[in-house]
C-alpha cells in the first residue's frame, strides 16, 4: 500500500468514524429522555443576578 | 450529587474532545502535503534567489504588495492569456513566505519577470501614474534610497538554509560580493550568472553608481516566472 | 441558598470587564477608521500620501489587526470573562492580577503589531503579520488567557458547563493551535540576519495550506465560535428567555468545530494546491451551512412569542440583525466555495464584500448589541443615556452595511466578468487597467457605507460616555412611544 493509498484510506476512515460519533451526539442530545435536563441548562444565563 | 473532580474531569473531557475535533481536518489535509510526492511537480531550472533578489523579495514583503498582487496564475484560458502558463507547485518551493496572495486589485506578478523594461519599473515605482494614467497603486519613490542589507543577508541566507533552502557555503560566502556585482553587470556578474543561473544582471534603477532597493525590486520582479524551462516540462507532471 | 446570597457572595472582576469594555469600543473605532482611510486610497491614491508609511499595503494590515485583534479580542476578553464568572457563579481565577497583566499586554501587543507594520516589519501573511517578536508576545497573553478561563471553569459553583463557555473554550484552545503551528519561524538574527525578520518553516504550497489553515480558522474560530459564545449569552439575557433549544445548541457546537477546521482549502481553488485538497476543503465548506443556519434559527427563534420586542427594543434589534447577517454569510460563503463559483469570485470584491457582511454584520453588529447590553450593567447605570440613540447607530450602521456588500457585489463580480470577457475577434477585450478603472464608482460608494459605520461606532461611543457620566437624555421613554404607537 503506497503513502498516497493509505491517506485515502485513513481519510474514509475518519469519515465513517466521526459520522458515528455525530450520530451518537444527535442521538443523546434528542433522547426524549434527557429533554427536561438539558433544556433546564438553559436557563443558567437568566437565573445569574 | 456531582462531585467536585467530576466536574474538573468534564472540563478537561471537553477539552479532549475539541482537540480530537479539530485535529483530524488539519492533519489529513497538511501533513500529506510534506510527504506525497507529487505535491511539487519535478520541473528543471528552479533555484533559490540570489542575493539581490531575495533582498528585493524582503522589500516586496516589506510593502505589503501581497494585498494586492497575486502571484498564482490558475489555469484558466483568460489567464494564460493575460499571464502566461498557470502557476505550479515548485515556483514558489523556495518562498518563505508565500507569496499567492488573495487579492487582484493590481494584476497578478507571477510572470511579470521580462515583460517590461527595467526603465519601465522604474518609472512606475517612482510615480504610476506616469506610466499608467489610471493606475491606483501608491508611489514607492522611497525606494530609492540606498539598499541597506550588506552586513545582513548572509545571515538572511543561513536562516533560509535552516527552513530547507538549498544554499551552498560558496553561495553564501559570496553574498554581498554577489549583490553588488549583480547590479554591476558586465564581466563583474559573470560569478552570480554561474551560481544563479537566469540570474537578469546589470544597474536597474538607471544610477549605476549606486544600489538602491529599487536595483533589489527590480531584480525580483525581473525574474519571477522565467526560470523553469517549460520546453522541458512533461504535460502529464503539471496537468491540472 | 437563594439567588441573591449568590449575588453577594460572588465577588466579580467586574472592574477589569469594564476596561475590555472600553478598549473595545476605543479600538472599534480605531479600526473603521484606518478601514475607511484605505478604502478612500483605493477610490483616491492620493491618499496615500506619498509616504511610505500611509501607503494601503501597510496600512491595510492595520487595519484587518485592528479590527479583528484589537476590536474583536478585547471584545471576546470582556465577554468570554463576563460570561465565564456568571454561568459559572464564581469570580475570575487569578482574581484580579492575572486578567489585568492579561489586558495590559494584550494592548501592548496591538501597539506592537500595529507600529511595526507601519515601519515595514512584517511576515508577509494575512492576518498572520506580526512578527517574530508580536507573535511571542501574543502567545503568552493567550496563555493567560487559557489559564484564567479554565481556572475559572474549574472554580465553578455550577455544575453544568453553560454552552456559550463551550464555543469561547473551543475558540481559546483552536487558536492557540492554530497561532503556533502557523508561526514557526526562525528569527534571522539568530544567523547574523536582521534582528525584526524571521523566516516562516514553511514555503510554497505547504506554507500557503498552513497559512489557509489558520486564516479560515481564525475566521470560524476567533470571529465565528467566539462570537457564538457572545449570541447564547446575551440573545436570552436581552430577551429574557432561555436559548430556544438548548439541545439544537449541543448539536451545533459539535458539528460547527468538527467542520470548520476542514474549509481552509477553499481559500486556495485552483492554484497549485493539489486537486485532492481542494475538494475537501469545498465538501466540508458546503457542509458547513448545516450547522451555520442551525445556530442562526436558535438564535433567531429564541425571540419566538417576543418578536415584539424588535420594536421596542434596538439592543436586541443588533444582536437578532447580527443573528440575520449571520445567516445570510454562512450562506453565502459555502456557495462561493463550490469551485465554479470560486473560479468567478476569487481575487475580486466579491469576497471583500463577503468578508464585511461578516465582520460587519455579524461580528460588529453582536458586539455593538452586548457593549449595549454591558455597560449600564458593569456602571450599576438605571438604562443606557439614550436608547433613540441606539436605534439612530442601528439604522445608519445598517445602510452603512448594506452600502458595502452591495458596492462589492457589483464591483467584484463585474470585475471577475470582465477578465474573463473576449471580444468577437477572440482577444481579451479588457486590459486590466480597463477594469481597475470600472471600480472606481464602486470604490467610493463603498468608502461612504464605511464611514457611516464609523458615524454609528462614534455615536455608541458618545452615548457610553454620556451613560457612565450617569446622565440620562431628556427623551420620550422609546418602549413607551413605541408601545403607544402600537395601540394606536
Amino acid at each position: 500500500m503506497s503513502l498516497q493509498e493509505f491517506y485515502e484510506w485513513a481519510r474514509s476512515l475518519w469519515t465513517v468514524w466521526i459520522f458515528v460519533v455525530f450520530i451518537g451526539i444527535v442521538a443523546w442530545s434528542f433522547w426524549p429522555k434527557n429533554k427536561a435536563k438539558l433544556e433546564e441548562y438553559g436557563n443558567i444565563p437568566l437565573k445569574d443576578d | 450529587m456531582f462531585s467536585h473532580k467530576i466536574f474538573e474531569t468534564n472540563t478537561l473531557a471537553l477539552i479532549v474532545g475539541i482537540v480530537l475535533s479539530i485535529a483530524a481536518g488539519g492533519l489529513v489535509e497538511i501533513i500529506p502535503l510534506f510527504t506525497i510526492e507529487n505535491t511539487i511537480e519535478k520541473v528543471e531550472g528552479m533555484r533559490p534567489y540570489s542575493p539581490l533578489e531575495l533582498a528585493g523579495r524582503g522589500i516586496y514583503v516589506r510593502e505589503g504588495c501581497y494585498n494586492c498582487h497575486s502571484q498564482m496564475i490558475r489555469p484558466f484560458r483568460d489567464e494564460v492569456e493575460r499571464y502566461g502558463h498557470y502557476s505550479l507547485a515548485a515556483e514558489s518551493q523556495y518562498d518563505h513566505p508565500f507569496q499567492w496572495s488573495s487579492k487582484r486589485t493590481g494584476p497578478d506578478l507571477a510572470r511579470v519577470g521580462g515583460k517590461y523594461s527595467n526603465e519601465w519599473h522604474f518609472k512606475h515605482m517612482v510615480n504610476p501614474r506616469s506610466v499608467v494614467s489610471q493606475s491606483i497603486m501608491p508611489t514607492y519613490a522611497h525606494m530609492q534610497r540606498p539598499l541597506n542589507v550588506s552586513a545582513t543577508i548572509a545571515g538572511e541566507m543561513k536562516t533560509l538554509r535552516l527552513v530547507g533552502t538549498p544554499y551552498t557555503d560558496e553561495q553564501i560566502a559570496n553574498a554581498v560580493a554577489d549583490l553588488e556585482a549583480q547590479a554591476t553587470g558586465g564581466d563583474a556578474a559573470k560569478a552570480v550568472e554561474a551560481r544563479y543561473p537566469k540570474a537578469k544582471t546589470g544597474d536597474f534603477d538607471g544610477n549605476p553608481d549606486k544600489l538602491t532597493e529599487m536595483d533589489a525590486m527590480i531584480a525580483y520582479l525581473q525574474m519571477l516566472g522565467t526560470l523553469v524551462d517549460f520546453k522541458s516540462v512533461k504535460p502529464e507532471l503539471v496537468n491540472r | 441558598m437563594t439567588q441573591a446570597t449568590y449575588m453577594d457572595a460572588t465577588p466579580y472582576q467586574d472592574d477589569l470587564i469594564k476596561k475590555f469594555v472600553l478598549a473595545a469600543t476605543f479600538w472599534g473605532i480605531v479600526g473603521f477608521l484606518v478601514g475607511v482611510v484605505i478604502a478612500s486610497q483605493l477610490a483616491f491614491p492620493a491618499l496615500n500620501l506619498g509616504l511610505e508609511w500611509t501607503s494601503f499595503g501597510r496600512l491595510r494590515p492595520v487595519h484587518t489587526s485592528a479590527v479583528i485583534f484589537a476590536f474583536g479580542g478585547n471584545m471576546l476578553f470582556a465577554t468570554s470573562l463576563f460570561v465565564v464568572q456568571r454561568t459559572c457563579k464564581a469570580g475570575l481565577y487569578g482574581g484580579a492580577v492575572l486578567g489585568t497583566i492579561l489586558f495590559y499586554a494584550w494592548q501592548l501587543v496591538i501597539v506592537i503589531a500595529a507600529t511595526t507594520y507601519v515601519l515595514g516589519f512584517t511576515q508577509g501573511k494575512e492576518y498572520a503579520e506580526p512578527e517574530w517578536f508580536g507573535d511571542l508576545a501574543v502567545t503568552v497573553c493567550w496563555v493567560i488567557y487559557l489559564v484564567t478561563f479554565m481556572g475559572t471553569l474549574y472554580k465553578r459553583k455550577e455544575p453544568h458547563i453553560y454552552v456559550a463557555n463551550w464555543f469561547f473554550l473551543a475558540m481559546i484552545v483552536t487558536i492557540a493551535l492554530l497561532h503556533i503551528g502557523n508561526n514557526l519561524a526562525v528569527p534571522t538574527v539568530l544567523f547574523g540576519g536582521p534582528l525584526w525578520k524571521s523566516y516562516n518553516i514553511y514555503a510554497g504550497v505547504q506554507d500557503a495550506m498552513t497559512q489557509w489553515w489558520y486564516g479560515h480558522n481564525a475566521v470560524g474560530f476567533f470571529l465565528t465560535a467566539g462570537f457564538l459564545g457572545i449570541m447564547y449569552y446575551f440573545v436570552p439575557k436581552r430577551a429574557e428567555r432561555p436559548v430556544y433549544s438548548y439541545r439544537l445548541s449541543i448539536v451545533h457546537f459539535w458539528a460547527l468545530i468538527f467542520l470548520y477546521i476542514w474549509a481552509g482549502p477553499h481559500h486556495l481553488h485552483y492554484t497549485a494546491l493539489p486537486d485532492w485538497a481542494q475538494t475537501l476543503g469545498m465538501t466540508f465548506s458546503v457542509m458547513l451551512w448545516m450547522p451555520s443556519w442551525g445556530g442562526m434559527i436558535n438564535g433567531l427563534m429564541t425571540l419566538s412569542g417576543s418578536w415584539e420586542k424588535l420594536r421596542t427594543d434596538p439592543v436586541i434589534r443588533f444582536l437578532v440583525a447580527s443573528v440575520g447577517f449571520y445567516g445570510m454569510s454562512t450562506f453565502e460563503g459555502p456557495a462561493m466555495s463550490v469551485k465554479a463559483v470560486n473560479s468567478l469570485s476569487h481575487y475580486t470584491d466579491w469576497t471583500v464584500g463577503h468578508v464585511h457582511s461578516g465582520a460587519l454584520g455579524w461580528v460588529a453588529f453582536v458586539s455593538f448589541g452586548a457593549l449595549y447590553y454591558l455597560v449600564p450593567v458593569l456602571w450599576k447605570r438605571e438604562r443606557l443615556y439614550s436608547m433613540r440613540l441606539v436605534s439612530y447607530h442601528f439604522w445608519i450602521a445598517t445602510i452603512g452595511i448594506v452600502l458595502y456588500i452591495c458596492a462589492m457585489w457589483i464591483s467584484g463580480i463585474m470585475q471577475g466578468l470582465m477578465w474573463r470577457s473576449y471580444d468577437e475577434l477572440g482577444f481579451l477585450q479588457y486590459s486590466f487597467i480597463e477594469t481597475v478603472a470600472a471600480m472606481h464608482p464602486y470604490y467610493v460608494i463603498r468608502a461612504a457605507g464605511g464611514l457611516l459605520f464609523l458615524l454609528g461606532g462614534l455615536i455608541m461611543a458618545y452615548n457610553f460616555i454620556q451613560t457612565i457620566a450617569g446622565n440620562l437624555r431628556d427623551e420620550e421613554p422609546y418602549e413607551a412611544t413605541v408601545a403607544a404607537a402600537a395601540r394606536g
